[in-house]
């Protein structure tokens, strides 16, 4: 990535995130406007929009975006004075919130259009500060002393937290320590629980770590709680969690002084605020609604867009039976409406598509996401394995869906994992070997029609065929007298409990072995091919589906039953007579062309009931996911449909070769097929067809 | 090689800082987007050089500090406070709980990079 590239990216990542603290900002200053009807204002909400204009503060300044950072640090010191309590919240105030609130907003949009930054911050900013001028400084005395916490606790507290402290003490609270431990594994949301069975009673001023009993498994926390009950009744409150509670020192005494500060304050600051006359006379809040969106992206829950592709899944089908009611009217006769309604469904067809094809586009990212990660991944461990790897990367622009995406980092990285360890020959052996001393991984992706293929290249020493052999007949994977072919070797490891690896190394001897790897790429419709050349390197090719949502299907029917078939998946079918069939080493298999196919008869694999008298004629359709071919014999080609694949629950997780169930539309539901699967189960050594 | 844990809640700045550590030499970046995240961690990863900021969601960096200065593997660990906030009293807070360095936003990167390297080499 060059310098301009990295920086307009960062530009666009300012402008997303700006974008989202200013929503969050208008949202929390709502809560907050609501609540300072009655004149307290919502501590939690207050603090939000501080911390918001705080953070936005900080970005604008990393970026030089000198206008906005002024602004939000004006702002800042605003919010801050509110929130200690020298500035008195009252409409005034809001006025010159929810204007600053404009001006950001506009800003940052002008930013987003690739406008100037200029917007008049001047007048605002003097508003603000005529406003945070009238703060009130009398808030000195220490009433913290005589709470007898240890000082290095009191440090620790941010100056906001100990302003919640003292204006719990000035209302003559009780003011508990809670003390808790938790297990690492699980505190945030055992903290969450406690926090808010406390919340119902009072104030949580602080919530403070500290190392528990075990440094590695349990974490403690203190808690600052202020509170008008008394210590029964919050120990009640918590009797369900572990926690043990102390009232901490006297708060009565100095409540009365308390109270005369903050009444004066309050009206210091009251006074002090006629600028609110020169604001806008604008409704803010009309204003800030018809603000419009500046980055233009949005953030979505990938389920949000799963809902909404199994609707557009529905509907291909209400079309389909649409179609069918206008077939059925045609064979009886009926000519009435028939060619409106033909027009209509034909145009409902078109539609339809275009919205599919937009759903599907949104859920696509490109590829290059996962290599940002990998090339961290590379770098780290060729550091630790002492070896010179660089890593080349192509096809950036490949999109893929973004759940096969996710669900596809792991597997890729332990296979780069495998090709630094096993693969990279450290710099001396290279050397010697004639190589240049850098080894080299290739990462490439390319849509390959209905997949995508990302493959992982190195330049290393390649797999040791005979190793790998021998290794299998020790571990009992294979017998020693089967003859297999370099290919099929290489193919053993991907068998669970298969290692090289004469010693685990730590990098690759994490408890994940290359059948793991397999499974999680067969999970998501994918197959992972080996290839190896030795001395040379090798190369592990990954097919994945472009995405897993809807997809087109062929529906066969088999030994009197009906089966979905994706159509990516499908290369060919042909018509045989029983004459063609022979039998290799009892399998059936039939000669195609150049090669010798298996084939598959689902009455037997899935161990149904009935054998079918063989017919002169049948159809054999050839299916294949990356190198590997088979034939699956049906009595009958139904035609081509779009399916929504619906998964069948976790009880039919152990059920080899179906990936899912699907509605044809006309109440019949059919089991989807799951090629890689069957591929996998079939031309596995020895496996009955 | 060197693990640096960044905890930082804007994510921006987050990857504007690790960009900043990566391009420096050979450190690892731990990124914490949370005090709790960066509490769950530290007790299981190695951490050669702390980095946090103040102002976050969970808990603060303050109390990150205090939390790192009583965990006894951490006792001697740098840490470095990256804060918006430069007065005077918030350095001295920060320093006295233990922080070795206190930056104010936005960070001068040559001056982080030397800071880094001066402390972890």
């Amino acid at each position: 990535m060059s310098v301009t590239e990295k920086s307009s990216k960062a530009a666009k990542d300012f402008l997303a995130e700006a974008e989202e603290i200013l929503d969050q900002l208008c949202s929390d200053l709502g809560v907050m406007s609501d609540i300072s009807e009655d004149g307290e204002c919502n501590p939690d909400a207050l603090n939000s929009v501080f911390r918001g204009a705080h953070s936005l503060k900080g970005l604008a300044g990393m970026f030089g975006f000198a206008g906005i950072q002024e602004l939000s640090h004006n702002l800042e010191n605003l919010l801050d004075s509110l929130r200690l309590g020298k500035v008195k919240l009252g409409s005034g105030v809001m006025n010159i919130l929810l204007d600053s609130l404009e001006a950001l907003g506009t800003m940052i949009r002008n930013l987003g259009d690739g406008s100037a930054e200029e917007a008049p911050i001047e007048q605002l900013v003097a508003r603000i500060n005529s406003a945070v001028a009238a703060t009130d400084e009398s808030d000195s005395d220490n009433l913290l002393s005589c709470l007898g916490l240890p000082a290095s606790l009191l440090n620790a507290l941010t100056e906001y937290e100990e302003h919640r402290l003292l204006e719990n003490l000035k209302k003559s609270r009780n003011i508990y320590s809670v003390l808790a431990s938790f297990s690492l594994a699980t505190f945030d949301q055992d903290l969450a629980e406690l926090s808010d069975a406390l919340r119902k009673s009072g104030e949580v001023i602080s919530t403070l770590p500290s190392v528990g009993a075990n440094i590695q498994s349990s974490i403690d926390f203190e808690i600052l709680f202020g509170s008008a009950k008394g210590l029964e009744e919050i120990a009640a409150a918590v009797a369900d969690s572990n926690a043990t509670l102390r009232l901490l020192g006297s708060s009565k005494s100095p409540a009365g002084s308390g109270k005369g500060a903050s009444g004066s304050s309050a009206a210091v600051a009251e006074e002090a605020l006629p600028v609110e006359a020169g604001g806008s006379s604008s409704l803010p809040a009309e204003s800030l609604i018809t603000a419009k969106s500046m980055s233009r992206t949005v953030r979505v829950d990938i389920g949000k867009l799963d809902d909404l592709m199994n609707i557009v899944g529905e509907l291909v089908l209400s079309h389909s039976t649409i179609n069918d009611i206008a077939e059925k009217m045609r064979q009886s006769g009926y000519t009435g409406m028939l060619a409106e309604l033909l027009k209509a469904a034909k145009g409902l067809e078109k539609k339809l598509n275009e919205l599919q094809k937009g759903v599907m586009e949104i859920r696509m990212i490109p590829v290059g996401q996962l290599y940002e990660k990998m090339g961290r991944i590379v770098r780290k461990i060729s550091k630790e394995q002492g070896k010179k790897v660089d890593l080349k990367t192509f096809g950036a622009d490949t999109e893929l869906d973004k759940l096969i995406m996710e669900d596809i980092a792991d597997p890729l990285m332990h296979i780069i994992r495998n090709a630094i360890d096993h693969g990279i020959e450290t710099p001396g052996e290279r050397l010697a070997a004639g190589k240049s001393e850098r080894g080299a991984i290739k990462l490439s992706s390319y849509q390959k029609g209905n997949h995508v293929v990302i493959e992982v290249e190195d330049d290393g020493k390649g797999i040791d065929v005979e190793k790998v052999r021998a290794k299998a007949v020790e571990k009992g994977l294979v017998a020693a007298t089967d003859t297999l072919t370099d290919r099929e070797a290489v193919d053993l490891i991907f068998l669970p409990g298969f290692s090289t690896s004469d010693t685990v190394s730590e990098i690759s001897g994490r408890g994940v072995g290359m059948d793991v790897v397999k499974s999680n790429i067969t999970a998501v419709s994918g197959m992972v091919d080996v290839e190896t050349s030795p001395g040379k390197g090798s190369r592990m090719i990954i097919t994945l589906p472009i995405t897993l949502a809807i997809i087109k299907a062929l529906i066969i029917s088999s030994a009197g039953r009906f089966y979905a078939l994706p159509i990516t998946s499908v290369l060919e079918s042909i018509m045989l007579e029983q004459k063609d069939v022979l039998t290799v080493e009892r399998k059936e298999v039939i000669q195609l062309r150049e090669s010798t196919l298996p084939l598959l008869r689902l009455n037997r694999f899935f161990h149904l009931d009935g054998e079918v008298a063989p017919s002169a004629n049948f159809f054999v359709v050839v299916v294949g996911v990356a190198e590997k071919r088979v034939g699956i014999v049906v009595d009958d080609l139904q035609g081509q449909q779009d399916i929504v694949i619906k998964a069948l629950g976790p009880l039919f997780d152990g059920v080899r070769g179906v990936s899912g169930a699907a509605d044809l539309g006309d109440q019949r539901t059919v089991l989807v097929l799951d090629v890689g699967g069957i591929i996998n189960e079939v031309t596995k050594a020895g496996g009955q067809v | 090689m060197r693990r640096i844990l960044v905890t930082e809640d804007s994510a921006t700045m987050r990857s504007l800082l690790i960009s900043t550590i990566e391009s420096c030499g050979d450190y690892e970046v731990v990124e914490a987007s949370s005090g709790f995240e960066a509490l769950r961690l530290l007790p299981r990863e190695h951490i050669d050089l702390i980095i946090t900021d103040i102002n976050m969601p969970d808990i603060n960096g303050l109390e990150l500090i205090r939390y790192v200065r009583n965990n006894t593997n951490y006792i001697n660990t740098p840490l470095f406070i990256i804060s918006t906030e430069g007065r005077e009293k918030d350095v001295e807070k920060g320093l006295s709980l233990g922080a070795d360095e206190y930056l104010v936003k936005p960070i001068n990167p040559v001056r982080l990079q030397e800071l880094i390297f001066k402390y972890i080499g």
